[in-house]
């Protein structure tokens, strides 16, 4: 059968399951760690975490985010420490979703939910500002018209630096290195690099193609 | 004219009204299914491709995505178009329908069902039974070639022209193969007429599988055939002239809207009517078994069975097209000139020369096995002298001049 192995091969995969997932219809579930839109966090006393120290402007690859720190109001300090972030601004049709600013910020105060599906129409919608991105009385992401939210992705905003925090150093893994959040308190550690957690297999799509021919 | 049609039972009553309006009725039934089924075919097409690749394909218009053609068919026809500054415009403009007329024309010669009556007339299932069917089917074939031709060299640009040189170089090639093949069943049926031969392969039991039925009598030929009529309608593996990774889009790259369209229409209008040929020359076209407990002379067995199992043939040779562009990559230009002309021209040549000795000789009464192998022991004597006269690689050719 040598030259004709191939059109079994075609035949054969007409009896196999679809791996089409009907995306509007259905959806897969989402990574434990997906990059998706930021949000700003705040400390459990509701101050915002973020110090305008522009670390996270400085190292943007795609310079989406613009930055400007100010001295805290003696009297309403909107941050604990000497300066805040003033102007927070990220240009949504810039960001790639590296996530390279969650990793250069030193107060954990920008982290990432698992929103990808939002859909805004004009250029000044694309642009988040400071009262977009940070959190809400409640912890929770504020949710813009344009936005599909699903349950649960305004819950895992900052699973990505717990798993490697601080540092990504694996020696780390399990132990606390983050301060609390609004809303959620101290955060338990997420399961780390070095074993897979089970529940990824599940969500995966296989590829169970044994043996050559590719 | 009366002696060109003079076979089918419907012209041997006084032309009337009545009967100019039976051949209206199947000249339009048999546009109409073209149409439809070619919609339904490159539906169906892309739904076996994406199971063989693990996908759901085109779900979206209609149930089944089945209106997706007639979607894809309203945008296109609303889009614009443009004719290249370079172009030989009226040229230009004739190209798509000189290659979807052929495609159904080819069509109007296939028998798709028995003999049945119309408006009180007896007559065939097809649009013309043409004596000379079978040259009828190469003629059409061959003029097919003239819409890629035509639509290449008029649009002015250098990949266009390229695909159409391609195109008739391999159209040509492949068009003796492709005949000869068919000769391959002329022999054993001794008519060109396809309704001719679709009654010599009528069904009298299951026997007719092997014995009435051509394609064991001419296996060879439908090989042959099966190969050279996917070459001769630009299908995968074939499809150089439309080589996107080499030609861009080949000969129709300048084309736009509508009129790319039609050369889409009329390419898998080609595949459609092929296997429509095959399954008239090879399968016995509508003969099948009939359900027993049902009348003989009732509406199911006389009109509806030979439609099913003509549908069923043609379907089955249409999942074998589609298998074939699932499963195989693009052929190199030079190996498929090599299968063209150094493989199937020289099977078909001897197993034409072989079976027609065969066929005289039972006519005239001589030994079937001693005309085979004196058929053979000359055909393969004239095969070695042929390779001793070609020169071989790297041999010194005296030139003469």
């Amino acid at each position: 059968m040598g030259r004709l192995s191939g059109f079994n091969v075609t035949l054969r995969q007409m009896f196999k399951p679809r791996l089409t997932t009907e995306y509007p219809k259905v959806k897969r579930d989402k990574p434990e760690r997906q990059h998706g839109r930021h949000v700003l966090n705040r400390y459990e006393d509701g101050m915002e975490k973020c110090i305008g120290c522009e670390l996270c402007a400085g190292v943007c690859p795609a310079h989406c985010i613009y930055v400007r720190g100010a001295d805290n109001p003696v009297d309403d300090p909107v941050s604990p420490g000497e300066r805040y972030g003033f102007v927070y601004e990220i240009n949504y049709l810039r960001c790639i979703h590296c996530d390279l600013c969650v990793e250069a910020c030193p107060t954990e105060a920008i982290t990432e939910t698992k929103l990808f599906e939002f859909s805004f129409t004009n250029r000044a919608d694309a642009i988040y500002t400071k009262e977009e991105l940070v959190v809400d009385d409640d912890g929770r992401a504020k949710r813009m018209p344009w936005e599909l939210w699903a349950g649960g992705e305004d819950d895992h905003t900052s699973a990505w630096m717990r798993a490697t925090a601080p540092g990504g150093a694996a020696a780390y893994e399990g132990r606390v290195g983050w301060s609390g959040e609004l809303g959620f308190g101290v955060r338990p550690p997420e399961e780390g690099q070095s074993d897979l957690v089970p529940s990824r297999a599940d969500t995966a799509p296989h590829f169970d193609e044994s043996g050559p021919g590719h | 004219m009366s002696h060109l049609v003079a076979v089918d039972p419907l012209f041997n009553a006084e032309m009337s009204w009545s009967v100019l309006a039976v051949v209206v009725i199947k000249v339009v039934i048999a546009f109409v299914i073209l149409l439809v089924s070619v919609m339904l075919y490159i539906w169906g097409m892309r739904k076996v491709i994406a199971d063989m690749q693990n996908r759901i394909g085109p779900n979206r218009a209609g149930p089944y995505g089945v209106l997706q053609t007639l979607a894809d068919g309203i945008k296109l026809f609303f889009k614009e178009q443009s004719i290249p500054t370079s172009a030989d415009r009226p040229v230009f403009r004739l190209a798509p329908y000189l290659s979807i007329l052929p495609a159904f024309l080819l069509f109007c010669i296939v028998p798709i069902g028995g003999t049945v009556s119309i408006l009180g007339h007896r007559t065939y299932l097809q649009v013309a039974d043409i004596p000379v069917g079978a040259l009828f089917i190469l003629a059409m074939s061959g003029l097919g070639v003239y819409g890629v031709m035509l639509a290449g060299w008029s649009s002015g640009s250098k990949y266009p022209l390229l695909g159409a040189v391609r195109s008739t170089a391999q159209l040509l090639s492949y068009e003796a193969a492709f005949g000869l093949a068919v000769l391959g069943v002329l022999i054993q049926a001794g008519t060109l007429s396809t309704h001719g031969i679709v009654v010599l392969q009528t069904w009298v039991g299951p026997a007719s599988f092997l014995r009435d039925w051509f394609w064991i009598r001419a296996l060879v030929p439908f090989a042959i055939f099966l190969i050279a009529a996917t070459a001769e309608t630009n299908h995968p593996p074939f499809d150089l002239v439309e080589a996107e990774q080499e030609l861009v889009g080949g000969f129709n790259t300048e084309y736009t809207g509508i009129r790319f369209a039609i050369f889409f229409l009329a390419e898998f209008m080609n595949v459609i009517t092929m296997s429509a040929i095959a399954a008239t020359l090879f399968l016995g076209g509508p003969s099948g078994p009939s359900i027993g407990f049902l009348a003989r002379t009732g509406f199911v067995n006389v009109w509806l069975m030979p439609i099913v199992w003509f549908t069923v043939k043609v379907l089955a040779l249409l999942f074998v097209t589609v298998w074939l562009r699932a499963s195989l990559p693009r052929m190199r230009y030079d190996k498929l000139m090599a299968l063209g002309w150094k493989y199937l021209i020289e099977i078909a040549i001897l197993w034409v020369l072989v079976s027609t000795a065969l066929v005289v000789g039972k006519q005239e009464g001589w030994q079937p096995l001693v005309v085979a192998s004196v058929s053979a022991g000359i055909a393969i004597l004239a095969f070695f002298t042929l390779y001793l006269a070609i020169p071989k690689a790297g041999e010194h050719v005296e030139e003469f001049h």
